[in-house]
């Protein structure tokens, strides 16, 4: 079974992803559903409370501001892990739109990563599968200072330096 | 200078450590090649034609002789005993081994130094003015706001996987631009408002590489408070919105011209609102703070001119030469800016040996406070030379090799290192560099042409600033043949221009030939007091093509 690194705990991942083109109903069980099926049939969707969203690297997080407060599972997709631009998704919702449920970096995601996307909001990763999960978890604590603010330290280096 | 605290040191070597894990996996088989290279570029690392390549930082320039000392050391037990001096005012060391690579990088962070984020998609070492706080011109001192700078963009989680490589400098000074900002993703410009409140201008998109663009301005007054909140947003836009579909089109450069200025500005604005008054905030505090490193040093109350100096200029040609060309103005009564030239015939430009690396380090000890600043036409800067001391400095930097009176002429050439050693290049450069020194050999006339700047580059990726090079020389593969074409009319300065390609290329043995047929037409053409770069803009590139491509009769 695929692993969840999850609030420092290594979880069996049982959650479904379902394809950007999935068709069709979205089956019983946990599901992460792509942005478009999710837009299409939202109330429906919300109103079950086994559902996530998951957003690919070129859909920006803006559209789901509607929904943030009922949704309780956010995934953001690294097609490729130098792609980026998830960070900035995350921050965003995090940091501007104060999203507080899970949210969970998926596809290319490996151990040296999961310090910049912890930084970043992220909470749940989803490590590929191939890689070993229990050694990638030490990633989140590579650094143990940085000097700017982020989701996980909202206070910059130098606003904290002199205190 | 910038010295670090408890902070500094504790994220600087918990880098190494990560580092050190990350090169142990790569051994080991658990990360994977395509895994391990852009964490490696994040630290300097390249895979080179002959052997990999470290890059270590040199944040906006600056080096204390204990640091110049180190990089001796280092090239000496891990390199074959030299470093060379980029354009980016950073050092590369040639040949050492990867599994070397983190005992290096733990022997720089003993001397607060590193090659954090010196490759790779993501905000690189912030350059400036190799003058700064020096010269009597500059609005204020650069440097705090590149150190500011240079810690924000520090392992930032957010841009460390940008689409493409993204480079700022900062410029202070009204009436130059050594720091070249319009040609960077962003040119931080230092300006003072009407008010006298400091603040910055804001190009973006500026650039060379294949695409060759000045910056556009797209803010004209940024309160110094906002900086980094605004660089943020920049930045937080450019990732959002770069392509990440073609390499060649990943620069910001692209972006901005796609969207346009204008429009680029708007989304930068928009960004900015939401995260202006956030605790990215900068303080006046934390600007005092930084500000109290670059502190004046301890000068000595002394009058310009002094009579040794007088007397020496007078007796010594070859000192009087040396003192036209290499030296600049100072703030202080008494003090000159010294530059020591990596640029002798026969050697790469930019390259020092590390007996070359360790008289430096004691010429700025002797001379200058123990401080050395390294420029982006890859010299080396003593800052703080006491005038009745330049006779002494010039006799023991003639000996060591770097006081080739030559600064700004045509000899003075920027050069990357070009086939002899880089994977990406389609030729040699530094062979011809060495050829164009070799021909232009007489001082005088090199004196007489006055300040003509030639830049080379090895490929597209232009390190060597071809494209801004008043006579810009690209290498060029021809049929697995190697050719040089040749620019004309670029410019790094407040009048910042991309070069005009001169027509077909060259064979390198035709390259001498192709410069002194330049030269004659500007010689020829000039009117007095008029400098190459304004010759060529009055008369245009015609006559120079007419020259060069003549058929000989």
């Amino acid at each position: 079974m695929p692993k969840l690194i999850k609030q420092n705990e290594i979880l069996d991942n049982d959650w479904v992803l379902l394809a950007r083109d999935h068709e069709g109903a979205v089956p019983t069980g946990r599901h992460l559903v792509p942005l478009d099926l999710f837009l299409a049939d939202s109330d429906a969707l919300l109103a079950r409370n086994d559902i996530g969203v998951w957003l690919d690297s070129d859909q920006g997080p803006e559209v789901l501001e509607p929904f943030l407060d009922r949704l309780t599972v956010i995934a953001i997709n690294f097609p490729k892990f130098v792609d980026g631009r998830g960070y900035s998704y995350a921050r965003v919702l995090r940091d501007r739109f104060a999203y507080e449920g899970e949210l969970r970096a998926i596809g290319d995601v490996l151990h040296d990563q999961l310090f910049y996307l912890k930084r970043c909001g992220f909470d749940a990763f989803a490590i590929r599968e191939d890689k070993d999960a229990q050694s990638a978890q030490s990633g989140l604590s590579d650094f143990s200072e940085s000097y700017q603010a982020a989701c996980d330290q909202p206070a910059p280096l130098f606003r904290r330096r002199n205190a | 200078m910038y010295k670090y605290d408890g902070y500094d040191k504790r994220i600087i070597q918990e880098r190494v450590d990560q580092f050190r894990g990350q090169t142990e996996r790569y051994f080991n088989g658990t990360l994977a090649a395509d895994e391990y290279l852009p964490l490696r570029l994040q630290n300097g690392l390249y895979v080179q034609r002959h052997a990999p390549m470290l890059r270590v930082a040199i944040p906006y320039g600056m080096l204390s002789s204990t640091q110049v000392r180190k990089l001796a050391s280092i090239s000496r037990d891990y390199d074959k005993g030299y470093a060379h001096f980029t354009t980016r005012q950073n050092v590369q060391f040639n040949w050492p081994e990867i599994k070397d690579v983190p005992d290096i990088l733990q022997e720089l962070a003993e001397v607060e130094m590193h090659a954090v984020q010196t490759s790779g998609n993501c905000i690189r070492n912030t350059t400036t003015d190799q003058f700064a706080g020096v010269i009597a011109d500059e609005i204020v001192d650069p440097r705090p706001y590149c150190e500011i700078i240079r810690q924000w963009s520090t392992f930032h989680p957010e841009f460390a996987f940008l689409p493409r490589k993204f480079k700022i400098a900062v410029n202070a000074c009204p009436n130059a631009d050594r720091a070249a900002i319009l040609v960077h993703d962003i040119g931080v410009e230092i300006v003072k408002n009407a008010q006298g409140e400091t603040g910055f201008k804001v190009f973006v998109g500026g650039g060379l590489g294949r695409t060759p663009v000045i910056g556009s301005e797209i803010r004209s007054f940024l309160p110094e408070q906002d900086l980094l909140t605004y660089l943020e947003a920049i930045l937080r836009v450019y990732n959002r919105y770069g392509r990440r579909d073609n390499k060649y089109k990943a620069r910001i450069k692209i972006l901005v011209k796609a969207t346009g200025p204008a429009e680029f500005a708007k989304m930068v604005e928009e960004e900015w609102a939401h995260i202006k008054d956030s605790d990215t905030k900068l303080t006046p505090e934390e600007i005092t703070r930084v500000k109290s490193f670059f502190t004046e040093p301890d000068y000595a109350e002394l009058t310009d001119e002094p009579e040794t100096l007088v007397a020496q200029r007078a007796e010594n040609k070859a000192f009087a030469n040396w003192l036209k060309r290499n030296l600049n103005e100072h703030k202080k009564p008494g003090y000159a800016i010294v530059t020591l030239t990596l640029k002798k015939t026969g050697t790469p430009p930019g390259d020092a040996s590390d007996k070359q690396l360790e008289i430096i380090a004691d010429l700025a000890d002797k001379y200058s406070f123990g401080e050395v600043r390294v420029t982006h036409d890859q010299n080396i800067v003593l800052a703080d030379v006491r005038q009745d001391q330049l006779f002494e400095l010039w006799q023991e930097a003639f000996a060591a090799g770097f006081a080739t009176p030559n600064l700004g002429m045509l000899t003075d050439i920027i050069c990357c290192p070009g086939g002899d050693f880089c994977g990406l290049a389609n030729a040699k450069s530094i062979p011809v560099a060495e050829q164009i020194q070799l021909k232009f050999d007489d001082l005088d006339y090199l004196y007489d042409l006055g300040e003509i700047e030639l830049n080379i580059s090895g490929c597209m990726n232009a390190c060597g600033h071809h494209h801004v090079g008043n006579i810009g020389v690209l290498g060029v593969d021809k049929k697995g043949a190697e050719f040089y074409q040749v620019s004309l009319g670029g410019d790094s300065g407040r009048d910042a221009a991309i070069g005009k390609i001169l027509g077909p290329s060259f064979a390198r043995e035709e390259m001498p030939e192709v410069i002194e047929k330049i030269i004659q037409v500007y010689v020829e053409q000039r009117q007095p007091e008029e400098l190459f770069i304004d010759t060529y803009n009055r008369i245009g590139i015609e006559p120079f093509k007419e020259r060069v491509y003549a058929k000989a009769d």
